[in-house]
């Protein structure tokens, strides 16, 4: 295989064989950033159980790193405690792949924030569903 | 090389021939053609005659009409700033399509802060320049319009001689960048009435680090690079005679072997194109009759072109290239692309294949399968 610009090994790694990749049905959280007029869109699904995050699925439309990071921060997240994976950052991410190209940083990074907004979403539906 | 390179209008292989024929320019003939005694006397009657092979290729009235240049985007910015700022005392106008490469782009946004006034004429769909709008945009003081001869991403081929008289009817000079063109099909700057020229050398199959500008006899132009004096005063800087006698050579070859070499890319390209059409929500861009013989470009929905272009390199060893804004360093989408109308989301999902030397019709079928693959993969990863 051909050295890719800018990639490191694990990020290819990550593209090529994608982890976590799909739709929950019935999801108890929902996350989606970006949108496609940019380039990258994600969404992540997740099943919570006991407070933990007990199944995590995405799909992406987006660059290779937009892809390998939403298959990241879902390995990263899948098992953890609801309040640990808020905690993972976007920085996180990019160091488990083993850095990602600067210009890559910002604009499709975005998959820790897809991850945030499962979460809230899964809490704010708890919220909403003590109050009835 | 392994795998299918299909990306020749990034980079070309230099032809082996061309090789063997520039080689003794590295080691054996290394004299400054500047100097005076004999070693240099050879340096030069090399340049010369590399200076002639490049004028037969496109029919200049006289070898002196070429100067030799380091990049394509050197001549560009030669042509344009060169010719603008000689000519301010006329008009401080400069004109051009909204699709050119940014070394034309870039020099006229220089120009911008000097004062000049940079327009840029629409293109259609087919990235074809409206005629009409031309002619509504070129003015008496228009000192340069530029437009190039046939396009990198989508291939559209314009048609020059309409160009250049709608140019010439109240503009001065009229510079075409006939770097994609040039050798792939017949461009005459005498039958098309072109004032300037850019050419490279690499997209000739000869070696980087030469690229020429044709100046038609009468053009008024200054250097933009001053020095030494080289190259009639319009380009300092000791002349790479390796490259240069390279480029003549190169010249020289596909002045004879253009016509079959293009039929016979033609011919795998337009299969190509329809095997690759038959991918749902595939579409062509660019037009499809006036298009460069070499060069398929596509869109496809809902994905995003440099995942296409990772995993046909990394699953299928396919190399091709992407007008997507997560390639480019800018991560702007292509100004083209957007310039024929396609939406942002639709320019992210740009695929170019550029043939040559090395690609033969039996490849066709493992491209094609390839690009189904990686197409179909994608959008089972993708939302949309």
């Amino acid at each position: 295989m051909a050295q890719q610009i800018g990639y490191s090994k694990k990020v290819m790694e990550h593209f090529m064989n994608p982890r976590n990749v799909g739709v929950i049905e019935n999801a108890d959280g929902y996350g989606k950033v970006g949108n496609p007029v940019c380039g990258d869109l994600m969404e992540i699904y997740i099943k919570v159980k006991d407070e933990k995050i007990d199944d995590i699925k995405f799909k992406t439309f987006g660059c290779g790193s937009a892809i390998a990071t939403s298959s990241m921060v879902t390995e990263m997240a899948k098992g953890k405690d609801l309040d640990e994976a808020m905690k993972i950052t976007r920085q996180d991410v990019a160091d488990e792949l083993e850095g990602l190209p600067p210009q890559k940083m910002h604009c499709s990074n975005l998959a820790a924030d897809a991850l945030h907004e499962a979460i809230k979403d899964y809490q704010s539906r708890k919220e909403g569903a003590g109050i009835k | 090389m392994s795998g299918i390179y299909l990306d020749y209008q990034s980079a070309s292989p230099v032809d082996p021939r061309v090789a063997r024929f520039a080689q003794r320019y590295l080691t054996e003939e290394f004299g400054n053609p500047s100097s005076l005694h004999s070693a240099g006397l050879r340096a030069r009657a090399a340049l010369e005659e590399a200076r002639s092979r490049v004028a037969e290729l496109i029919n200049a009235e006289d070898p002196s009409s070429i100067i030799f240049t380091g990049s394509a985007t050197e001549s560009n910015n030669l042509a344009i700033r060169g010719t603008a700022i000689r000519n301010a005392g006329k008009g401080k106008k400069v004109l051009t399509s909204a699709i050119e490469h940014i070394s034309v782009h870039n020099p006229m946004k220089e120009l911008q802060k000097g004062g000049f006034e940079m327009s840029m004429v629409p293109v259609d769909s087919s990235g074809l320049v409206d005629l009409g709008e031309l002619e509504r945009m070129v003015s008496p003081e228009t000192t340069v319009t530029s437009i190039m001869y046939a396009n990198n991403e989508i291939g559209t081929i314009q048609p020059a001689n309409e160009i250049s008289d709608v140019v010439h009817e109240k503009g001065m000079y009229l510079h075409m960048d006939a770097s994609a063109a040039a050798g792939r099909i017949p461009v005459d700057v005498q039958r098309d009435g072109i004032d300037l020229l850019t050419l490279s050398s690499n997209e000739l199959y000869g070696p980087q680090g030469a690229a020429a500008l044709y100046v038609k006899k009468g053009v008024r132009l200054q250097t933009v690079n001053p020095g030494g004096g080289q190259e009639r005063g319009l380009r300092s800087g000791t002349e790479n005679i390796f490259a240069i006698a390279g480029m003549g050579e190169a010249a020289r070859l596909a002045r004879g072997e253009m016509d079959g070499e293009s039929a016979r890319l033609r011919s795998i390209r337009d299969r190509l194109i329809d095997e690759i059409l038959m991918v749902e929500e595939s579409y062509l861009t660019g037009d499809r009759t006036r298009r460069l013989p070499h060069h398929a470009s596509f869109r496809f929905s809902r994905i995003e072109g440099e995942s296409i272009l990772l995993t046909l390199d990394a699953m299928f060893d396919i190399q091709v290239a992407t007008g997507s804004a997560c390639s480019s360093r800018t991560l702007e989408p292509s100004h083209c692309l957007l310039a024929i109308g396609l939406k942002h989301e639709e320019a992210h999902g740009s695929m170019v294949m550029t043939l040559g030397r090395y690609n033969t019709e039996d490849q066709v079928p493992v491209i094609a399968e390839a690009v189904k693959k990686t197409v179909g993969r994608l959008r089972e990863l993708s939302p949309l």
